[in-house]
């Protein structure tokens, strides 16, 4: 990824960490890897153990930001969410998953959309 | 989060049934599913009605959009569906009023530029809308003077998808839109022109335009010495008699009977709907003359398959000729020729009045109610009339020419008449009369009729059943001792002899006589002739 890109992608991901301490969760993890991936935020709302998914685009020209997230994709988020599990010690009543699009255009704000239970 | 529906129509057969288009936008990664049995062809309204949605300047919801469309168990089929689903998601998105298209029927392809095409079948489509007690039906501007036919619902025609959204949003009036409608068929449609800017004819598949015959087939004043051929054509014609015209290639039997339907008369309006409606599912109809007013005529080729005579297709089930030929003319030029498996499938539809196509998915039922007229050569070589000098067709060959088109579709045929070529002299001088003045007669006749078979399903002579016609239309009593003598001496047969009662009244329908005389019955009985020449 060029180093454009992983700014751009660190900034959505600062922005969706900000996004998620609003709604009144705690973060308990990010950037975390494994051999399957790499979680982008693990969070805590309540009961709920909350795995999200970050995607940044600077415009809609290549789709939506969310639009990224094709089914293979859910299906690993899925996976890596047991993954993180096996390897903490917390036992969560519910597991969720979130996707935050933040769509950064070259002026103005940036747009957050955020989707509870997107998969 | 949100949900809107509206209404479309999908066909079987010639019915329409009324699809309630259901746009469900949720919680969800972004993408679009499609449920409730769609083909193919629905299922790539997704992509047009995106790119359509996008390309109206409108966003495309980035959620997850269910599209559902029930009764599931239907099979729906074509691109008609496009605008009930583009209209259901921006409902759903809040765009347009949910409550305003909630109850309307919406039929029409999108193009990707959010343009909407014309679909075929409008017609059907809008009765059945009216049948379902829906009020608003928008449909597609090449289709707005089809869709018009229908009386008590009000016709909304579109040309593209924003014109919709603006008229629905209640930004433009009705008016408006109609004039946005004709401004857009007048940039997009390509009419044929020759190079000194007059518009050339468009000729339809249907064959239907023209008062007369000059149109379609050309005059009867045409046809030069053939006065008895002609006779049985115009008696054919005034009680919907199959006709069979047989001869040696080049008498004019191919040209008599396409004169034929021209000597029709008009079809009554509900019978013009009748037909207008089949060939709109076949999507023959002109755009902006669509009803038909003037008796169909079909005339395929000798190769024609099975489906395209009866009806049939693959995935979508078509009309065939016998269907698109209903309340008109069906002409099998050179009848012989035909596949037998499409000759022998003529039985039913002539029995009943209607065909049953039946196929793995759905058994459906068209109207084909049609006159038959079929021609054919004495032999193989055409050559074996009168002495058959030249004639090379062994007995057999023409035994077994002949025997193709015997059995029972040839028991149905009425009128048999032979064509024989004209002498010189009658070519030179003969002045026949033209189609306008036959049809005036056969109008008469069918008038005639309507109103002596008032309360019963038939409308001409030629539907009556056997045993009904001798209980209720029998002729006088010389004509029937005429009958009986023929009966007793072997000349006809039963069925022969309802035949000719049946042709005798259309005789007397013609010349004006109350009931069928002994002189009605005399040329009634020239007139059925023998099976054929060579049988």
């Amino acid at each position: 990824m060029s180093v454009r890109g992983q700014a751009l992608g660190d900034y959505g991901e600062r922005i969706a960490t900000d996004c998620l301490l609003a709604a009144g969760m705690t973060i308990l993890d990010r950037n975390w890897r494994c051999p399957e991936g790499e979680i982008d935020i693990v969070a805590r709302d309540g009961d709920v153990l909350v795995v999200c998914e970050v995607k940044t685009r600077r415009g809609n020209g290549f789709g939506g930001p969310l639009e990224a997230i094709t089914p293979v994709k859910a299906q690993r988020l899925r996976r890596l969410a047991a993954c993180w599990l096996r390897a903490h010690d917390v036992h969560p009543a519910e597991i969720r998953i979130d996707a935050i699009g933040v769509l950064r255009p070259d002026r103005g704000a940036a747009e957050v959309d955020h989707l509870r239970g997107a998969v | 989060m949100a949900l809107a529906r509206t209404r479309s129509v999908t066909l079987v057969g010639v019915a329409g049934h009324v699809v309630e288009v259901e746009a469900d936008i949720g919680v969800g990664v972004p993408g679009t599913v499609l449920v409730g049995l769609p083909d193919a062809a629905v299922c790539e309204a997704r992509d047009r009605v995106r790119a359509a949605i996008v390309n109206s300047g409108r966003d495309w919801p980035q959620r997850k959009i269910t599209l559902g469309l029930s009764p599931a168990s239907l099979p729906k089929r074509g691109s008609s569906f496009d605008l009930a689903l583009a209209v259901a998601i921006l409902a759903a998105a809040g765009v347009v009023p949910a409550d305003r298209v909630a109850d309307a029927v919406l039929l029409g392809e999108l193009g990707l530029d959010g343009r909407v095409r014309g679909v075929r079948g409008v017609l059907p489509s809008v009765l059945a809308a009216v049948d379902a007690g829906h009020d608003l039906v928008i449909v597609p501007s090449p289709n707005g003077a089809e869709a018009a036919l229908v009386p008590g619902v009000t016709v909304v025609a579109v040309a593209h998808l924003r014109h919709l959204v603006a008229f629905l949003r209640g930004e433009i009036g009705e008016d408006e839109l109609a004039e946005l409608a004709a401004d857009a068929r007048d940039v997009h449609s390509v009419q044929p022109r020759n190079p000194e800017g007059r518009e050339l004819p468009v000729r339809t598949s249907g064959g239907t335009e023209g008062t007369t015959g000059d149109a379609l087939g050309g005059d009867l004043a045409d046809v030069r010495g053939q006065g008895e051929a002609r006779y049985a054509v115009e008696v054919s014609a005034a009680g919907g008699h199959h006709l069979l015209l047989h001869g040696a290639p080049g008498t004019g039997k191919s040209m008599l009977a396409m004169r034929l339907p021209g000597l029709l008369p008009r079809l009554s309006r509900s019978d013009a709907l009748e037909v207008t409606a089949i060939h709109s599912v076949a999507g023959t109809l002109a755009g902006d003359t669509p009803l038909m007013e003037h008796a169909p005529f079909q005339d395929p080729h000798h190769t024609a398959t099975v489906p395209a005579v009866l009806g049939g297709g693959t995935s979508a089930v078509r009309p065939g000729a016998v269907s698109l030929a209903h309340r008109g003319v069906l002409l099998l030029d050179e009848a012989p020729e035909f596949a037998t498996p499409v000759l022998e499938g003529l039985r039913q539809p002539m029995e009943r009045g209607s065909i049953v196509v039946a196929r793995a998915g759905a058994s459906i039922r068209f109207p084909a109610r049609f006159q038959l007229v079929l021609t054919a050569n004495p032999c193989p070589c055409g050559l074996g009339t009168g002495g058959g000098a030249g004639c090379r067709c062994t007995p057999t060959q023409r035994r077994r020419y002949a025997s193709r088109l015997s059995g029972p579709v040839l028991d149905r045929v009425d009128i048999r008449q032979a064509v024989v070529a004209p002498s010189r002299a009658a070519l030179a001088t003969d002045v026949p009369e033209g189609s306008a003045a036959v049809q005036a007669r056969v109008t008469e006749a069918r008038d005639r009729q309507r109103r002596r078979f008032a309360g019963t399903p038939w409308t001409c002579n030629g539907d009556i059943p056997g045993p009904l016609l001798r209980k209720e239309f029998p002729p006088d009593v010389a004509a029937l001792a005429l009958v009986e003598e023929q009966l007793r001496r072997g000349a006809l047969t039963g069925r022969g002899a309802d035949r000719s009662i049946r042709v005798a009244w259309s005789v007397a329908d013609l010349r004006g006589v109350d009931r069928p005389t002994l002189t009605e019955m005399h040329i009634a009985l020239g007139l059925r002739g023998a099976s054929m020449v060579a049988a």
